[in-house]
């Protein structure tokens, strides 16, 4: 928006949030002025503790962002250093300043690199624009967190929850969960694209996919973004589908791209696409989970399923997540913590299984080591595919930490 | 304030400065865990002849006034009262409101516990009726004495601290005005039923005994015998009766409800863990259970491991809920000793089940008594506000200073056989894990873990507890660890509030020795966060 000349055009950014009822968030009021360098209002829950720190941040942050002078107003509500910053940018841009300038916290050191068929039990979803939720993801042990730019962020504030977003992956230790982004359907997310790419997001999920087409476009803003500022750790994909013509082109979309490391499927808007009530039993859905998990094993990459929304009944989550388990699923989303442990005890092996397929893995190797093409177990013999399933179950299970990888039976390594 | 209310500091053996002379009487440091043992008899009531009460037993008299004025109400008394009702009560604020009508000055306001429905007596203490308060602050009251209003300075005392100082003299209570859901018109009296019922009295007991006059007001006056008496008529010198002594739905909540904060239940989940995995968790043991948020959910969480491993609690010490009585009913525990009943369910198990047990400070947490229930429990699950690199605890500040809670039984329960503090690790940006508490009102030799979302700190000194959980996958840390940790997240160490060098209250340990001094803030933070109620 440029000036006109002579008449003073001073830019003003609200972002974030504070009140009785905000915890570990802020409101930024930010002004532009013409002279007089920065004046901070500062009024905080944690005035006595960090007051000094935060009126020091503020200052680096408008520094980094190209700021001179300016009134900025702050109502905190105990933020983190990683959301002050993210709110104090927020309110910059929204001002239309700061353009091509970003004000990154400080970078904790990230678990390894993501495997493409790494354990994907639970992901527990983290409302994009709700920072207090973030710091303590990682600690409740789900196998992977996402940081949630599309339904769960309010279209006004998807800027802002960009912003957020971008700083919680350099600067909150989710320990080794994966870090999932979910960004908008472009060309929205394309914007998102530009803000979390370089952050190294082990996973980004796409929306509403119904087409291999979309994937490309995503692909392609992917490479462009990570060849240019050099972003080596990988970055898979799992496409959402949503809807009847997402599920009908299931395999189209999961072999569209080799980042992509899963699909998986949203039910509240398929069933609403379908014009149909989300049942408890879920019967309405049953093809479309069936079609996902026939598309996802045909395409090798892994099926992975909604999530269960009632979050008081326990016991509904594990029969949930032992039938998706017993369909082929490798996994489902979390929204709360608790369902972390109960999702990751349905997908687990039953100890009877386990105990069998650990027989018939060791009767193949000692096959194997005799020469003999035929693997038998006591009496009977035991088909290939069988041994396939077999060594399936104990790879995962010595994944999951169920089987400790030294006991393993007949791994040279 | 005037000069005599605090005066000569000296440096005390957790090395904190505490004043020799509160309110004008002579006081001992703390001098260390078990270093101080007063000589001396207890405290006594004057004698009573039965000859001076009535022979038919109708101690009934029309109203507090006429009770307040035969107790000899004038100025300077002490006047005490007990939190069961707690924010629904509305018998102390009256008996306060009655004397300072009837132009007593001076008073002195002794409760087992305040609360935020007692606001008005800062307007007491305002027009000079009230002097000062003896017992926990907090909300508005501990506003107004930690900014210095208040002329006496405020004695903050644990439940077993309130005995010992009521039994060993150091507290003499004139008139003890005892609100009871249910009493007959002798002055026995109980809390088990009618409609105000909380369960159990016993913080009235200490005063029922040993205070020189004793006033019962009750809604629910039943033909003599009031059936159970926890509290005895032959105590009790009048009798009034009133419309309502509370208000039911503050008295008691209907449904206690477990915490659904994610935080909250991974660090009740790892105090169970720790209990099992220790072997603390064994047939026949005992632990300590509250009502607080962590609290219900370790037992929840407990509770299921018990079943899983089929071991049983010989007993329960504590505030008592609808948890503890699903438990007591399964048979998952023998006894629930009950100090406090915190909902519907469990009053309503106090009144019909033998083996829930209304207990009284004497019992569970007199440190001056031939032993107590508090050191034979094998397992106490406490919160606190900070807790410091040597396990020293706060509870009564927060970090700002002002005072925040009471010490409830916080510090009897330290002499549990294991002392697990349930704390997350920081509260909007502020670490709970610190260099030195803003208060000490536990000693860190005292604490033995200390659990948090981000892992669990074992003391030192307890090298037995950090071999039985070796190996087990918990996640043991040291508390500097812990510490350089949350510093990190929380951009730096937090900075120290500046203080008055004032006292407005002091912290008594169990033994009645001065533990420390709470300092009169300098000016409030508007935007700290809402200072909470209870004891």
């Amino acid at each position: 928006m440029p000036a006109v000349a002579g008449i003073s055009t001073l830019r003003r950014g609200e972002a974030g949030r504070a009140g009785d009822d905000i915890r570990s968030d802020l409101h930024v009021s930010f002004e532009e002025r013409a002279s007089g360098g920065i004046e901070i209002g500062l009024r905080s829950r944690v005035e006595l503790y960090y007051g000094e720190v935060i009126r020091r941040q503020v200052c680096d942050v408008l520094c980094t962002l190209g700021v001179e002078h300016a009134l900025i107003g702050i109502m905190d509500e105990g933020a983190l250093p990683f959301v002050i910053a993210a709110r104090i940018e927020a309110g910059v841009r929204r001002a239309g300043l700061a353009q091509g300038k970003s004000a990154l916290p400080e970078a904790v050191t990230l678990a390894a690199p993501s495997l493409r068929d790494r354990l994907r039990r639970s992901r527990l979803y983290l409302p994009g624009n709700e920072p207090k939720y973030f710091i303590n993801a990682g600690l409740h042990g789900p196998d992977a967190v996402i940081l949630d730019l599309e339904d769960s962020v309010h279209y006004a504030e998807k800027d802002a929850a960009r912003l957020l977003v971008r700083n919680a992956l350099r600067a909150v230790d989710f320990g080794t969960a994966e870090r999932m982004v979910r960004i908008n359907q472009l060309p929205l997310g394309l914007a998102d694209l530009e803000e979390i790419v370089p952050q190294s997001p082990d996973v980004i999920l796409i929306p509403k996919v119904e087409a291999a087409a979309q994937i490309s476009d995503v692909v392609g803003a992917v490479d462009s973004i990570t060849q240019r500022v050099g972003v080596t750790r990988p970055i898979w994909l799992m496409p959402i589908l949503e809807s009847a013509l997402g599920i009908e082109n299931a395999f189209a979309i999961a072999t569209a791209s080799g980042r992509i490391a899963a699909i998986t499927l949203g039910l509240e808007d398929y069933t609403a696409d379908l014009g149909v009530a989300k049942t408890a039993g879920g019967s309405e859905s049953l093809y479309a989970r069936q079609r996902v998990v026939n598309a996802a094993h045909a395409a090798h990459v892994q099926a992975i399923d909604s999530v269960y929304g009632d979050v008081v009944d326990t016991d509904g989550l594990l029969h949930w997540g032992e039938a998706s388990c017993a369909m082929g699923f490798e996994g489902m989303g979390c929204i709360h913590p608790v369902q972390i442990e109960i999702i990751h005890r349905a997908f687990a092996p039953a100890p009877n299984e386990l105990e069998k397929a650990q027989a018939i893995v060791a009767a193949f190797e000692e096959a194997q080591a005799r020469g003999l093409a035929v693997v038998s177990l006591g009496s009977k013999m035991i088909d290939a595919p069988v041994v396939q399933r077999a060594v399936k179950l104990v790879a995962r299970a010595r994944k999951m930490g169920i089987i400790a990888d030294q006991a393993s039976a007949g791994d040279p390594s | 304030m005037s000069a005599g209310v605090a005066s000569g500091l000296v440096t005390n053996a957790a090395g904190r400065r505490v004043p020799t002379h509160v309110n004008g009487r002579e006081q001992a440091p703390y001098q260390g865990v078990n270093q101080h043992t007063p000589l001396g008899n207890k405290a006594g009531p004057p004698i009573r002849s039965s000859s001076e009460y009535p022979t038919n037993g109708d101690k009934r008299l029309p109203d507090l006034e006429t009770a307040l004025r035969l107790c000899g109400l004038r100025d300077g008394t002490t006047i005490s009262s007990h939190h069961h009702l707690r924010n629904g009560d509305r018998v102390a604020l009256t008996a306060l409101q009655t004397a300072a009508r009837m132009g007593a000055k001076e008073l002195v306001w002794f409760p087992s516990a305040s609360f935020p429905c007692h606001e008005p007596v800062i307007d007491l203490m305002k027009s000079g009726a009230v002097h000062h308060i003896e017992g926990s602050m907090n909300g508005p009251l501990g506003d107004y004495c930690s900014h210095g209003h208040m002329r006496g300075l405020g004695v903050l005392r644990s439940h077993g601290g309130r005995w010992q100082a009521v039994q060993d003299g150091e507290v003499h209570i004139d008139i003890a005005v005892i609100a009871a859901p249910t009493a007959d018109f002798f002055g026995n009296a109980d809390g088990s039923h009618g409609r105000s019922a909380c369960g159990s009295l016993g913080f009235a007991l200490a005063d029922s005994v040993y205070a020189d006059r004793v006033i019962v007001v009750t809604d629910n006056l039943v033909p003599f015998p009031c059936i159970p008496w926890q509290i005895q008529g032959n105590n009790v010198d009048y009798v009034v009766e009133v419309d309502s002594i509370g208000d039911p739905s503050l008295i008691v909540s209907g449904t206690t409800q477990i915490t659904r904060s994610p935080d909250r239940l991974r660090i009740s989940e790892l105090v169970a863990r720790f209990l099992r995995d220790s072997g603390i968790m064994r047939d026949g043991f005992s632990f300590q259970a509250g009502a607080g948020g962590i609290a219900l959910a370790f037992v929840d969480y407990l509770a299921g491991m018990m079943k899983q491993a089929n071991v049983r609690a010989s007993f329960v010490r504590g505030g008592s809920t609808k948890y503890l009585v699903d438990l007591l009913n399964e048979g998952l525990i023998g006894y629930i000793l009950d100090g406090q009943t915190f909902d519907l369910d469990a009053v309503h198990s106090i009144a019909s089940n033998a083996r829930h047990v209304a207990t009284s400070p004497f019992t569970s947490y007199n440190f001056h008594g031939k032993g107590n229930f508090a050191s034979m429990v094998d397992a106490a699950v406490l919160g606190a506000t900070e807790v410091d690199v040597n396990f020293n605890a706060n509870v009564v500040t927060h970090s700002d200073g002002r005072l925040l809670h009471g010490i409830g039984g916080w510090q009897n329960c330290l002499f549990a056989g294991c002392t697990i503090l349930a704390v997350p690790s920081f509260r909007d940006r502020i670490p709970v894990i610190v260099d030195e508490v803003t208060t000490v009102t536990g000693p860190g030799e005292l604490i033995d873990v200390v659990a948090t979302e981000r892992g669990i700190a074992i003391n030192p000194r307890r090298q037995d507890l950090l071999d039985a959980v070796k190996g087990k996958g918990l996640p043991i840390r040291s508390i500097e660890e812990l510490q350089a940790e949350v510093e990190k997240i929380c951009g730096g160490k937090p900075a120290k509030p500046r203080l008055l060098d004032r006292p407005v209250a002091v912290v008594k340990w169990v033994d009645g020795t001065v533990l420390d001094t709470v300092w009169q803030v300098v000016d409030d933070n508007p935007y700290a966060p809402k200072v909470s109620g209870g004891e």
